[in-house]
């Protein structure tokens, strides 16, 4: 398992490939990245605040909890911080397995975990120049979470 | 101990830590906010919805009952919004 929190860019078809190299065993790989949206033209970037150190072992902690719950063969998630502008990456889970099933619930549980449990905060940079609001968290994405708890 | 702040709650507080030496009878997260809502206006605000507001002592989310007992450091903060 890897777990990168970084400022820099990645790459997602480099992260995937690394999963199955050298390997013939895996049947399923699905990359999941979550990018920065414009907001209908009004965002300039996103800042994004985190918690070094806590950060790397929170997502550590949820693909731990993964692995422990479906048969994976690899996972790896990259999250970044720092200032990023809409049409950027912010996130990537990787995940791979004998079979899809496992893969995608893993993928989807990922992501559900760690935007509800990753200390990350994200703030809104207008682009009228005004420095935004602080973005709230979403009901949704705690009941996305949740529903996992079964 | 050290406690550290992030996103609006840092703002709020107008710092990214502190060393902090709460009296004895500070026991639990919840009552520290309350010890430090009485320190001033600026944790006042911050913590004005005290419920809302995460913690975490030693880099894991915990609860406001949780014991701050041999903790380094304690942090607070909005809920996330990462991913």
């Amino acid at each position: 398992m890897a777990v990168r929190v970084q400022s820099e860019p990645f790459d997602a078809a480099a992260e995937a490939r690394a999963l199955t190299a050298g390997r013939a065993d895996v049947g399923a790989v699905v990359t999941f990245v979550g990018l920065c949206r414009d907001e209908g033209g009004t965002l300039a970037a996103l800042e994004l605040e985190h918690y070094p150190g806590m950060a790397e072992e929170e997502i550590s902690r949820v693909v731990a909890e993964a692995q422990a719950r479906w048969p994976l063969m690899g996972a790896t998630a990259i999250h970044r911080y720092g200032k990023i502008a809409p049409g950027e990456d912010i996130v990537l889970v990787v995940t791979a397995s004998a079979h899809r099933v496992a893969a995608f619930a893993a993928a989807e549980f990922l992501m559900d975990y760690l935007k509800t449990r990753a200390p990350f905060w994200k703030k809104e940079h207008r682009k009228d120049g005004t420095s935004g609001d602080w973005v709230a968290a979403k009901d949704a994405d705690d009941a996305a979470a949740d529903r996992w708890k079964a | 101990m050290k406690c550290v702040y992030f996103a609006w709650v840092r703002e709020r507080v107008g710092a990214t830590d502190e060393e902090i030496a709460p009296p004895a009878e500070v026991r639990t997260v919840g009552d520290l906010i309350g010890w430090l809502v009485s320190r001033g206006e600026n944790y006042a605000y911050a913590f004005e919805n005290a419920r809302a507001i995460r913690a975490a002592i030693d880099r894991k989310h915990v609860k406001h009952d949780a014991l701050i007992a041999g903790a380094k450091e304690i942090a607070f903060f909005p809920p996330m919004t990462g991913g």
